[in-house]
């Protein structure tokens, strides 16, 4: 069934609830009711004057009339039918069932939003509740707490013989622990009245480093420039950042904004901009071994400025979404820049099927490998990778690698099917997860521990 | 001749409650409440059964057992891991590092007690 019949749907959808009639909207606008009657039957296309004609007398933006907003429903409704593992429903149909039943679509397309987002509210808690040192470390001690109180309480209540000093000295214990488990779980509390909100409760200084490079969209135009820089101009940036409040997350942000501004000396702006314009095609300025090729530097280093570009495209910034992850030898993540549709984890391991570990087992071998995510619905990502060496490269020691991967998203028409990935190809979508524990994927050979999301907690 | 037991923990107050529950059962009880140094304060003060915390400051316990595992002196030494998790994940975890038996947090001192006397009864 074509897509227009729903604009002609929604028109008389409108008209009914305004209690009109054909006759009496067909003559505000200037038209005839046998005329009306068509387009709102679909027979007849409609567009510039009259429907604006139209949605004026109805009371509604054009927009809400037009194939925009119904190509956004039909499109929310696909992404939900692609969501339903096991259930085949009727692809073909969508746009019959959005054009015959809008307001039964839109409730479906509501709760498919909905299920996205308590998804991603349960990966985030998930992902705190078995990473998160300060979390593991409160609820030590709350326990340690709770133990000690049971212990003590045991010998105070056991009949046997207890020396008076003895019974003295375990009720002042029993009164301190109760006390310290009192404000243990008051802190916890209200640790965990935060960790239910995205942004709240900095609580650990990946946290503080996330907030602090968010809040500049991961782009400082005060180290940008090639000339030196004046005096405690990092040192400014990091005592005037409100993210930053421990020493720690001071100290990562220090080290940051260093390599940042190391990377801008190598590789100002301006060339990066000219070369991506000269690339020749969109793949090519976004291809940081192209670029590091055409610019003599090594490709990391392109990752990591594509990755701060300024957010304005007429200044050479970003044309679209880029994410960054970068991880030691250790597969501990470093840095993250997300993008919407590819999640990072917040603390913890990611998933080991990510080329960004792969690179560390090649180290100097760039990886371009496209990706799609368990859970995320079919997006796809054009994903490159590589391990690099740290530091200066001395005789007889061995380096010190650090790899990253850089993450651009796939244009929205060219999302797969969802179903067994394809194998071979660099080209050929992988799937891939977040961590072991909100990871769907069954039977995989890189899975660490169960997932919440298949056996449950 | 009564056996001896070293806590190391760093919770005084458990210390202090398991110790004084063990003394009266006829055990000798000894005390650290530090990571760093574990390994070597059992080596120096012998003793024939282990109370291991999992978190412990400087070190974790995981890593204080396997050093104890690798050494041929404390090799077959009995340790009791106590962890305030229950989860699957760190008894595998304690048991791959070579814990004797695992007990969670919070346990009862009778708990603490028949677990012993089962360690050193082996």
């Amino acid at each position: 069934m074509p897509q227009r019949q729903l604009t002609g749907g929604r028109i008389r959808e409108r008209r009914i609830a305004l209690g009109l009639r054909q006759a009496d909207l067909a003559r505000d606008v200037g038209i005839s009711a046998s005329y009306l009657n068509l387009i709102e039957h679909s027979r007849r296309r409609i567009g510039g004057k009259l429907l604006l004609d139209l949605s004026a007398a109805l009371g509604v933006e054009p927009s809400a009339l037009t194939e925009g907003a119904e190509a956004a429903l039909i499109a929310t409704l696909r992404d939900a039918a692609t969501a339903a593992p096991g259930v085949r429903p009727e692809i073909d149909g969508i746009e019959d069932l959005a054009a015959r039943f809008p307001g039964w679509a839109e409730v479906l397309a509501e709760r498919h939003r909905r299920v996205l987002s308590l998804e991603r509210t349960v990966e985030q808690l998930s992902d705190r509740l078995t990473h998160d040192p300060y979390l593991a470390a409160s609820m030590h001690e709350v326990l340690s707490t709770v133990t000690a109180i049971r212990s003590t309480a045991a010998i105070l209540v056991d009949p046997r013989e207890i020396e008076p000093e003895w019974r003295d000295r375990f009720h002042r214990n029993i009164n301190e622990d109760a006390a310290r488990l009192a404000e243990s779980a008051q802190a916890l509390v209200g640790y965990m009245d935060g960790a239910g909100k995205a942004d709240a409760a900095l609580s650990s200084p990946q946290d503080e480093m996330e907030r602090f490079l968010t809040a500049r969209a991961h782009h400082f135009a005060e180290l940008e420039a090639e000339d030196p820089l004046p005096d405690g101009t990092i040192d400014a940036l990091i005592d005037t950042a409100e993210a930053l409040q421990s020493a720690s997350a001071k100290t990562q942000g220090r080290a940051y904004l260093e390599r940042y501004r190391s990377d801008a000396l190598r590789l100002p702006l301006a060339r990066l901009h000219d070369a991506r314009a000269q690339a020749g095609s969109d793949d090519a300025a976004s291809d940081p071994l192209f670029l590091a090729a055409r610019l003599s530097v090594d490709p990391a280093t392109v990752m990591r400025r594509l990755a701060c570009l300024p957010q304005d495209p007429e200044a050479g910034g970003q044309t679209g979404p880029v994410g960054l992850v970068s991880c030691d030898a250790s597969g501990t993540l470093l840095l993250r820049r997300p993008i919407e549709g590819f999640a990072l984890p917040r603390f913890g391991a990611a998933c080991p099927l990510w080329p960004l570990f792969a690179a560390l087992n090649r180290p100097m071998t760039p990886i371009r490998r496209t990706l799609r995510q368990s859970g995320q619905h079919g997006r796809r990502f054009r994903t490159f990778a590589i391990a690099q060496p740290v530091g200066q490269t001395e005789y007889n020691t061995e380096p010190l690698f650090e790899a990253h991967m850089l993450i651009l998203p796939l244009a929205q028409d060219s999302v797969a099917p969802r179903g067994p990935a394809q194998a071979e190809g660099p080209d050929a979508p992988r799937e891939v997860g977040v961590s072991c524990r909100i990871c769907p994927a069954e039977a995989c050979p890189g899975r660490r521990e169960p997932s919440i999301l298949t056996d449950g907690f | 001749m009564s056996k001896r037991v070293l806590i190391i923990e760093d919770e005084p107050n458990i210390i202090e409650a398991i110790s004084f529950i063990l003394s009266r059962d006829g055990w000798h009880v000894d005390s650290h409440s530090n990571g760093h140094d574990a390994v070597s304060v059992v080596r120096a003060r012998a003793p024939d059964l282990v109370i291991l915390d999992v978190m412990l400051p400087g070190r974790s316990g995981y890593e204080i057992l396997t050093d104890l595992r690798a050494q041929p002196e404390t090799r077959d030494l009995p340790v009791l891991m106590l962890t305030a998790r229950g989860q699957a994940r760190d008894r595998e975890l304690a048991e791959r590092a070579g814990a004797s038996r695992f007990m969670t947090k919070p346990f009862s001192n009778a708990d603490v007690i028949e677990a012993l006397n089962a360690l050193v009864a082996r």
